[in-house]
């Protein structure tokens, strides 16, 4: 069971950690060159009709996705009278909206802690994750298909079914209102990221570390000098989905945090979302305005990280 | 000789895979062991604690809102999980053909991902305004009437659907990688033999791709089956009832009200272990019925 497993791996992971921006490409090319199969029978008036088709189509789905993005910027500019008004452009702009976010919550506070929530989680669990990962990936020890086994069954368990006793846990040392509960789980690895890691780690050739093993190098120096440095990629990947994951989380600051000081920015915009669009006098505006707040940091990470992670999904995801 | 390094070996393995093993222990097997012995008690935080046996389990069966919130949530899952396969796929194949330019639309169909759930359901809350929001606006122009999204009962689930479908660009970019890999001898071999579109669609491309569609739907099933933020966000607050009705009541919201509001965490408890059997149930019997059709490459795993 184990041999095929191994074996089947590397040319995934190995092939993959560097390649699939630039393997992709002349791929994509290749079906470029190649789709127009009917269209080699000469009739290329045709086939540039289809791909006309093809990317219309993808264009409006490309509205329907990133639209609603453009009409948040949009409505959080207008006048509460205009919100609904669906222009593009707001017949008049009114910035105050952001300054009334900005008094009717801690917004910079929030901001501040959910950053520092998301870096704690993101760098604990990629560590402690790429640590269990090197451990299955790297040693032969007695009972590891198991163990890994039940690492993996423990995807399949829904959160709820730990959620009651973890909260009494932190209950019971003090721990709640703090954002300790937020990320401590962290620092024990995750499932679905050690089982991307270990993948990515099955993939470097055995050889290396021998070498290094040869030259008296210890597991550790072994983990920090060749496997961390070249699983960096996946590392990313790692990272930037818990970042986002963590800067998403609504359950978790619901049950654990009750002074709005410690919300996290998800927390405080269910707040503004509570008070100024689901009750009172429906200020949209205010909503929409917390609400572009709380998008733009992962829009941001996301511009600056899209290559690793679009690619790190798709090779993870023939793995799985 | 042999053996030492061998004991060497297994020492130091367990010592890079302590961290989960510990963590299992204190946040996984600990609480699931307390959960399950909560769930045959009246455990509320406070005041006294007493067994109650299979109370809890039988109440369940009898609470009007637990059927209720189980059938919004199958609801909500039989809309989303197949809807969002296809348009995933569809996308994908699209793409596919594309070429180049494929790179662009991936990162704007990965967008959506990216944005908070809240953010997702508090902006959805008025682009699907039935009187004036974006969507019904859009739908107008070609002639369709839209519903009431947010607040005719019969429509909240399909809103909740919709908000969760825009993020469906995550499923594209594991399909898109799935046909990638599809040799292209097959599709060739197949037009030789005078295979259409169609016939090349459903006999090639289909069985080819079958076990990312097959991990696509276990995964989405499982976090559907567990959707919480959306609706939360949408149509529940601090008030503990719903801006609207029970219609948008799904199972995790009614646990979540059950433990942390009403503080009734015995019975959430029974609650969570529910869930946990139908997903295991339902997992179990998608592998079983996906082994007849997936398609392993190599057939070597």
């Amino acid at each position: 069971m184990s041999t095929p497993v191994v074996q089947g791996i590397p040319p995934i992971g190995g092939g993959g950690e560097q390649g699939p921006a630039s393997a992709r490409g002349p791929a994509g090319a290749a079906t470029l060159a190649g789709d127009p199969g009917p269209g080699s029978r000469g009739d290329t008036a045709r086939s540039w009709f289809w791909r006309g088709l093809y990317l219309a189509l993808l264009f409006l789905a490309t509205l329907a996705f990133v639209y609603p993005l453009v009409w948040l910027v949009s409505a959080s500019l207008k006048p509460k009278s205009q919100v609904f008004d669906n222009r593009l452009i707001p017949e008049t702009v009114q910035w105050s909206n952001f300054a009334t976010v900005w008094d009717a919550g801690p917004v910079l506070r929030w901001l501040l802690n959910s950053t520092t929530v998301g870096l704690i989680s993101a760098t604990a669990v990629t560590l402690s994750s790429a640590l269990v990962a090197f451990g299955f990936a790297y040693f032969r020890f007695r009972h590891r298909n198991l163990l890994f086994g039940l690492v993996l069954a423990t995807m399949m368990l829904p959160g709820a079914v730990t959620m009651i006793p973890v909260y009494l846990i932190w209950n019971q040392v003090g721990m709640v209102d703090t954002q300790v509960p937020l990320w401590a789980q962290n620092l024990f690895g995750s499932a679905f990221y050690i089982f991307l890691l270990r993948q990515f780690f099955l993939g470097i050739p055995r050889e290396l570390f021998e070498a290094a093993r040869v030259d008296g190098a210890s597991y550790l120096m072994m983990f920090r000098r060749i496997a961390m440095p070249l699983a960096r990629p996946a590392l990313v990947i790692v990272f930037v989905f818990e970042l986002q994951a963590s800067w998403s989380d609504l359950m978790k600051p619901l049950i654990y945090l009750q002074t709005p000081e410690y919300f996290t920015m998800p927390r405080g915009l269910k707040q503004i979302v509570d008070a100024f669009a689901l009750s009172g006098e429906y200020h949209w505006e205010i909503a929409m305005a917390a609400t572009l707040i709380a998008t733009i940091p992962m829009i941001l990470i996301f511009a600056f990280t899209q290559r690793y992670v679009l690619d790190g999904i798709a090779t993870s995801a023939k793995q799985g | 000789m042999a053996s030492r390094l061998q004991r060497q070996e297994t020492r130091a393995a367990l010592w890079f895979i302590s961290p989960w093993i510990i963590g299992f222990m204190i946040f996984t097997a600990g609480p699931m062991i307390a959960s399950l012995v909560l769930s045959f008690t009246d455990y509320s935080l406070v005041g006294k604690t007493s067994g109650v046996g299979a109370a809890n389990y039988q109440e369940l069966l009898s609470d009007p809102r637990v059927r209720t919130s189980l059938t919004n949530t199958f609801v909500y899952a039989l809309m989303y999980v197949p809807l969002g396969t296809a348009f995933a796929l569809g996308l994908a194949l699209l793409l596919q053909r594309v070429g180049r330019a494929a790179g662009f639309f991936r990162t704007a169909f990965y967008l959506p991902v990216m944005t908070p759930a809240v953010a997702a359901g508090a902006m959805f809350l008025l682009l699907l305004n039935g009187q004036r929001g974006l969507v019904n606006q859009v739908l107008g122009w070609v002639g369709i009437e839209g519903p009431n999204w947010t607040t005719d009962p019969n429509w909240l689930k399909p809103s909740l659907a919709v908000v969760s479908l825009w993020a469906v660009g995550g499923s594209v970019v594991i399909f898109l990688a799935a046909l990638h890999a599809v040799p292209r001898q097959l599709q060739e071999a197949a037009m030789l033999d005078g295979a259409g579109v169609v016939r090349r669609f459903f006999s090639v491309t289909v069985p080819m791709i079958s076990g990312a569609i097959f991990f696509s739907v276990i995964t989405h099933t499982i976090a559907a089956l567990q959707m919480f933020d959306q609706a939360y966000t949408m149509f529940y607050g601090p008030q503990q009832k719903s801006t609207a009705s029970d219609a948008s009541l799904v199972y995790m919201v009614y646990l979540f009200q059950n433990a942390f509001q009403f503080f009734r965490m015995g019975f959430a408890s029974a609650m969570a272990w529910v869930l946990f059997v139908i997903i295991l149930v339902i997992t179990i019997a998608q592998v079983r019925i996906g082994n007849r059709f997936v398609y392993y490459e190599g057939d070597n795993r």
